[in-house]
């Protein structure tokens, strides 16, 4: 099933964030969301993800189903170890699978570290592999890539796809290259 | 005085932490031989000779012990009646404002209120065999509760938001978001908690004079002038309280670790 989303509204205060926003996003595909920075990509997603009220509009195909995210911030619980972290989200997965998906993405060495003790990089690959992991049918993507060098971003992105394939995903990026990787249907604008 | 720590300050401090170094313990024992020496009275200043000769012909007999035990399960008890119920209430301030300004004034007035008025006042409620349980509850209470509600009160709201669209359960948002935010402030308010229910726990039974307590032999040591027995008793309270304070940072980190594997 489709998920709607007919004429939302929000803003705070005086500004607007989003004005009369519509679309219609298929299931199982991905979606990219592209604007200038401010234009209220990450109000949609918030939005999207039940964090934030519209202040008017309506949202239908997203009750029952099951949310992950990698969010602007990694939001990790920083004495826990990557594993950890990922096991918080996603119980069901094993140590080693968690492990190997881990090397995947070029995170060996650092399993069983608490994450304060790891790099950016490090710490936003196990961000994202947490997303991966989860058990989802929804996946919120805010600018996943971002901070990772050209290298790092190519193998993480390709993981991606192939763990989100048969997924809804919403994908936020200032780059095209990234949409086109990850097959985005459709490229939503916001103005 | 404001007992809550600062999550900032515990992270941007850079200074050493203190250190108990042998040869400054040796230096400060020398200079109070060295006093005790001068002075030739040990009614005024013991040495710290005559201390330990005290200490250890106490420490052959039964009723030293037997005081310890006295003092230790009821000033024990106490704190960890403190810890238990300053959390709960910690919780519930946290989640409901009327409560919080219900309890406001109360805690205030037990901060602010000296520790004398309270034990003379409970003396008169409370037997004074058990009113070191109720005075060590009354001065912890107030610093769990303020650490505790400050420590909830600052956990990340990014993380909870983060458990929210994941869907984790309540009981594994409380133990790997909530605890793992809160322990810095509860394990503050623990060491400094320790530290009070021992003052104010002795000093209720100073006043109260319950039998068979520390706090009864430091009274007689004073009725008597027998300064020996007061330094040696006094020695052994800081002692049994830094043991005891050790005892409890390491109960808590152990519960930690278990409680943050996966």
């Amino acid at each position: 099933m489709a998920i709607v989303l007919e004429k939302l509204c929000k803003a705070y205060g005086n500004h607007g964030v989003l004005t009369d926003f519509s679309a219609v996003v298929p299931e199982g595909k991905v979606t990219a969301i592209m604007a200038p920075s401010g234009q209220g990509k990450t109000t949609l997603l918030r939005i999207l993800m039940g964090l934030e009220t519209p202040d008017s509009g309506k949202i239908s195909g997203l009750s029952g189903k099951k949310f992950s995210a990698v969010f602007q911030e990694n939001r990790l619980c920083d004495n826990l170890s990557p594993v950890s972290n990922i096991r918080l989200v996603a119980p069901e997965q094993k140590r080693s699978q968690i492990i190997a998906a881990m090397e995947g993405v070029l995170l060996a060495d650092c399993f069983h570290q608490p994450v304060r003790e790891l790099s950016g990089g490090m710490r936003r690959r196990v961000a994202i592999l947490r997303a991966l992991l989860a058990d989802y049918d929804i996946l919120f993507l805010d600018e996943p890539f971002k901070g990772l060098d050209d290298k790092t971003r190519q193998v993480v992105i390709r993981d991606a796809k192939l763990r989100s394939t048969g997924k809804t995903v919403f994908l936020i990026t200032h780059d095209p290259w990234e949409a086109q990787i990850m097959e985005a249907c459709q490229i939503l604008t916001l103005r | 005085m404001n007992f809550t720590l600062s999550r900032n300050a515990s992270h941007t401090s850079d200074h050493r932490p203190p250190r108990l170094r042998l040869w400054s313990v040796m230096l400060w024992l020398l200079v109070w031989q060295l006093g005790s020496q001068a002075l030739g009275q040990e009614i005024l200043l013991v040495s710290p000779v005559s201390v330990l000769v005290r200490l250890s012909s106490l420490i052959r007999t039964f009723p030293f012990w037997e005081s310890i035990g006295f003092s230790l399960a009821r000033i024990s008890l106490g704190f960890l009646l403190a810890a238990f119920w300053g959390t709960l209430f910690a919780a519930l301030a946290a989640r409901f404002a009327r409560f919080q300004d219900l309890l406001t004034p109360l805690i205030l007035a037990i901060k602010a209120t000296p520790v004398a008025s309270f034990i003379i006042l409970a003396l008169i409620w409370i037997p004074s065999r058990n009113l070191s349980v109720f005075i060590s509850f009354l001065m912890v209470f107030p610093v769990m509760y303020s650490n505790v509600l400050g420590g909830i009160q600052t956990t990340s709201r990014e993380l909870l938001e983060m458990a929210q669209v994941f869907a984790l359960p309540a009981g594994r948002t409380i133990r790997y978001i909530y605890i793992s935010q809160i322990l810095p402030f509860f394990r503050s308010a623990c060491t400094i908690g320790l530290g009070l229910c021992w003052k104010s726990g002795i000093a209720a039974e100073v006043i109260g004079i319950p039998d068979g307590s520390i706090g009864e032999k430091l009274y007689n040591a004073k009725i008597f002038l027998n300064t020996p027995d007061l330094f040696a008793w006094t020695l052994v309270i800081v002692m049994v309280s830094l043991c005891f304070e050790k005892l409890v940072l390491r109960i808590l980190d152990t519960c930690v670790r278990y409680l943050e594997r996966m």
